[in-house]
């Protein structure tokens, strides 16, 4: 009897927090494996358009990005406000293209190579010029496979 | 001697309390640098590039249905002024052919969809032109997904079964060398 009194008197300690760094280390591992760091900054303002008949892309190491678009304020002094193409995290002519599509093809195992693909994004507000420049040098580059990035919409 | 004893106290354990506010720290960093964003867009497979001048097909004018944009984003169907609005409807009608209209397709196999904008349009009309047309093609590809194997169409179906509906109503959208009437800027 005294012996199980003696028990519940004891058992009101505080709560051990010993596991809470566990816990949270956790969360942390959790958020740094699908932490998807953005590469490169955008040097052109992008809003890309929305759509209905949209397809995922999957794996990411496959896509390589063009952006189109008009360059941000902080670029527009010496760059202008005419539509421009960023590849990478720099301003790039349709002429330097291929080059960024071959580069992008070293990092990718030879056996996927049928499956790269371009993610254009492109501004909503931008003229078709550039866009069809950018289409027509990719299919001389042999790069067919495109994909026009853009938000989803509910509906019409 | 007493500053000795003080610091063999303070080598007996290391103090872990702040570990959890370090983690926090971390999580916090992480959490708000997360873009857990999924790419979505359309997809198209462009034609392979030539340099010879593509033949001249004779094409019977029933079988095509073009689509001109022009630099102020204006539509003109088969030869008249049309809207977004009805844009997919027709090119569903057109493609389908329900009443065996003499000035639509012959068949959904033989129909051609011309796409053809001018350098001026704005990229979110062609966009959205491009998005109707698609949507055009996958509403009749998911009426026959759900007449023949009584499922809607989506890309998880076996193989065969899309491969069989896409070559009952296969999707050609051919576009042509872009005009260049508008300004570009």
């Amino acid at each position: 009897m005294s012996k199980f009194s003696k028990k519940r008197g004891k058992a009101t300690p505080a709560i051990s927090t010993a596991s809470l760094p566990d816990i949270i280390f956790m969360l942390l591992f959790f958020f740094m494996v699908v932490t998807v760091m953005r590469e490169s900054e955008l040097m052109v303002r992008v809003i890309v358009p929305q759509a209905t008949e949209l397809t995922k892309l999957e794996q990411k190491s496959l896509v390589n990005y063009i952006y189109i678009g008009r360059p941000t304020d902080k670029y527009q002094k010496v760059y202008g406000t005419s539509p421009r193409i960023q590849l990478g995290d720099k301003f790039a002519n349709i002429a330097d293209i291929p080059i960024f599509l071959e580069q992008h093809k070293t990092t990718v195992p030879e056996a996927m190579h049928g499956r790269i693909m371009t993610s254009l994004r492109v501004d909503g507000a931008v003229t078709m010029g550039i866009v069809q420049d950018v289409k027509t040098k990719l299919r001389k580059s042999g790069q067919l496979k495109v994909n026009y990035s853009a938000r989803p919409r509910a509906s019409r | 001697m007493a500053k000795n004893s003080s610091r063999s106290r303070m080598a007996n354990e290391i103090n872990a309390s702040s570990m959890a506010d370090i983690a926090f720290l971390l999580l916090i960093f992480f959490l708000v640098t997360t873009t857990i964003d999924v790419d979505k867009g359309i997809l198209v497979k462009l034609p392979p590039w030539s340099d010879e001048k593509p033949d001249i097909q004779k094409l019977a004018t029933r079988n095509v249905f073009s689509v001109l944009v022009n630099a102020n984003n204006q539509l003109l169907v088969r030869g008249e002024p049309a809207t977004l609005d009805d844009l997919r409807e027709r090119a569903k009608e057109f493609i389908i052919n329900p009443s065996k209209r003499e000035d639509l397709a012959e068949r959904p196999t033989k129909a051609i969809i011309s796409l053809k904008n001018d350098r001026g349009t704005n990229y979110e009309t062609y966009l959205e032109v491009y998005n109707e047309l698609m949507g055009a093609y996958n509403e009749l590809w998911d009426e026959e997904a759900r007449k023949t194997h009584g499922v809607p169409y989506s890309e998880d179906l076996p193989f065969a079964w899309r491969k069989d509906i896409k070559g009952k109503i296969p999707m050609v959208l051919s576009e042509a060398e872009s005009t260049s009437f508008g300004e570009e800027n």
